[in-house]
């Protein structure tokens, strides 16, 4: 079986800073990680790799700026058998739609997959529609929220989380899982695995590599554009209550009573 | 896909108005809130659409007293439950065939599947878990605004070329429209041509969750932040909610260092609520998180920190230890309520 993990290199998110002036984000200096959440997608497909025991595979995607090798390189470093950097200046500015277009034709040139796991959601756009996406341009089923999956060669045994229960699901394969935090824990790189990543090849593969139209690519291929970003005004009169010691919290809870005897809470 | 298609005009609002167990749910109705605002923007029309199956005429008629000039259901058996393959395929045909300029859809775990497949299937801009639609004057393109990386700002998407322009709503960000009397609109029922309703996934069971209340069908939600510490300080915050007769809620924070789980999550990578009454405690307001409660009706803040961003939307604020506070105020809402009672 042969699986493919697409992941994203994102900044950790708690290290992004504003600028005040220009407003823009302030990228010197933030750490890039693997996305979180791709994690679970990378760990679970070591999993059904190693349960079957033979010459399975688990083949790590990207797509960023050259940079971006790092995260293909802890994929390697926690188990993946090889690693695949797309990177093009034509690429940049993409939004999901282009995005997607393009790990589909990635994903295509990789060939003979199986299986596509992609975690949930990246943790700085959070949109969560590149892996639906990547079903569609490929014309594979998809099944999102994956909390369990087992796979014989045909389909694969799927529980999927969604608002009141969880659903059973059986998928044929070749097709695209999108997985939550419970399906599995991420292991740690290993010492032997990040010798093994240094000495792995990752071939780099540009918009000429790919059969890919150049009108679909970068932000001009892209359906959707930023108009405005900005911090969000968020003011309500707010009344605040000194609560420092013990007689001003009982009067600051007589206070909250009050409030709410006012708004008929009580 | 190609974009000659997508050039013929395109005019009318749509809304997909979910179904469970062929009810109509109340995440169509929040749609409705938001569609006909955008509907009369443009002095168009609203239309619902509802895949499904057997769906009752009331529930039908519902979407018209709620605001919809027109309803669309197809049905086939296949539809009563969500899977990618005919529910995209349905609603590709849909669109192709009415041609609405907008068309947006709940961020729920079928809203958030289909529509990024239907997007692709059909060359369409798509933008996630929007918490604001609007129209812009010049040139009515639909503004979709969204927190961004990580919920640190605000980014407001346009589709300019692109037909139809859709996006997902956080559900719970509006409120459900409410029936008006007297409102007269077109149902029409479709059956769901076979062909489209091919599906290599198959649904073998289903097991509804047995959760405690649930943080978004709550009036009163208390959430902990990261100012309670540990896991065992929970149980204090968890007091105060009992004695408000609350849901308790969580920060990501919380969640992530294990302390509560991931369905008590309030925010915009958890839930987003708007109860009568949201008490939070000992956390500090990131964008984030305000993105999933800032429509609360009424906001009571504790927090030692008074410059936290959480004050700048609360209407009450207790500045102090909320582990010197909490307990205090919780005995007092228990003798005030015995009072009464």
């Amino acid at each position: 079986m042969r699986i493919v993990v697409p992941i994203k290199q994102v900044p950790e998110t708690s290290a992004v800073k504003m600028d005040s002036e220009t407003g823009t984000m302030v990228r010197d200096g933030v750490e890039a990680i693997v996305n979180p959440l791709d994690l679970y997608a990378i760990e679970v497909a070591l999993e059904l790799r190693d349960a079957r025991g033979d010459d399975s595979e688990v083949i790590a995607l990207t797509m960023g700026p050259p940079a971006a090798r790092k995260a293909v390189g802890e994929a390697i470093s926690m188990g993946a058998n090889s690693g695949v950097l797309v990177s093009d200046k034509a690429l940049a500015g993409a939004d999901t739609w282009s995005t997607s277009y393009v790990l589909a034709a990635a994903i295509r040139k990789i060939g003979d997959f199986d299986l596509i796991v992609c975690g949930e959601r990246a943790t700085d756009g959070d949109t969560g529609q590149v892996g639906p996406g990547i079903a569609a341009f490929l014309d594979l089923p998809v099944a999102t929220y994956i909390s369990k999956i087992q796979c014989d060669d045909r389909s694969c045994l799927l529980d999927r989380l969604v608002e009141d229960g969880c659903e059973q699901l059986e998928m044929e394969i070749p097709g695209v899982v999108t997985v939550v935090k419970a399906i599995a824990s991420p292991r740690l790189p290993t010492l032997g695995g990040k010798q093994r990543a240094r000495r792995t090849d990752i071939p780099v593969w540009g918009a000429a590599d790919l059969d890919v139209d150049s009108e679909n690519l970068g932000l001009s291929g892209s359906p959707t554009r930023v108009v405005k970003i900005f911090r969000p005004q968020v003011a309500r009169e707010c009344e605040k209550l000194p609560a420092g010691d013990e007689d001003a919290i009982e009067t600051a809870a007589d206070g909250v009573i009050e409030f709410l005897t006012n708004k008929e809470f009580m | 896909m190609s974009l000659d298609s997508n050039n013929k005009k395109h005019a009318g609002v749509w809304i997909l108005a979910e179904q469970s167990k062929g009810r109509i749910g109340r995440i169509g109705h929040e749609l409705l809130t938001r569609g006909r605002a955008l509907a009369d923007k443009l002095q168009t029309d609203l239309t619902a659409m509802v895949l499904g199956c057997d769906i009752p005429d009331d529930d039908l008629q519902g979407l018209i007293d709620r605001g919809a000039d027109r309803v669309i259901a197809m049905e086939a058996p296949q539809l009563a439950n969500f899977l990618v393959e005919p529910y995209s395929a349905c609603t590709a045909a849909l669109l192709d065939e009415y041609r609405p300029e907008i068309v947006i859809a709940g961020a729920t775990s079928t809203g958030r599947t289909l529509m990024p497949y239907v997007a692709v299937k059909i060359h369409a801009g798509l933008t996630a878990d929007c918490t604001e639609l609007d129209i812009e004057p010049e040139t009515n393109n639909l503004l979709q605004t969204r927190p961004a990386i990580g919920g640190n700002i605000l980014a407001t998407i346009k589709t300019p070329v692109h037909r139809p322009q859709m996006a997902t709503v956080r559900p719970h960000s509006t409120r459900p429209a409410d029936p008006q009397s007297g409102r007269s609109g077109e149902i029409i029922r479709l059956d769901a041509p076979p062909d489209l309703l091919t599906s290599r996934v198959k649904r073998v069971a289903f097991t509804p969750s047995t959760d405690e209340m649930s943080i978004q069908d709550a009036e009163v939600v208390v959430t902990a932040g990261r100012g309670i510490k540990r896991a065992e300080n929970v149980a204090i915050v968890a007091e105060l909610a009992e004695a408000l007769g609350a849901a308790l809620g969580a920060t990501r924070d919380v969640v992530d260092r294990g302390w509560m789980s991931y369905p008590h999550q309030v925010g915009l990578s958890g839930k987003t609520v708007t109860p009568k009454l949201y008490v939070a405690v000992g956390l500090s307001g990131s964008i984030q998180h305000i993105a999933g409660m800032g429509t609360s009706e009424h906001i009571i803040a504790i927090n030692s920190d008074p410059d936290a961003q959480i004050f700048q939307i609360a209407e009450l604020g207790l500045v102090g230890d909320l582990f010197e506070i909490v307990p205090i105020l919780t005995r007092k809402l228990r003798e005030a309520t015995s009072r009464t009672h």
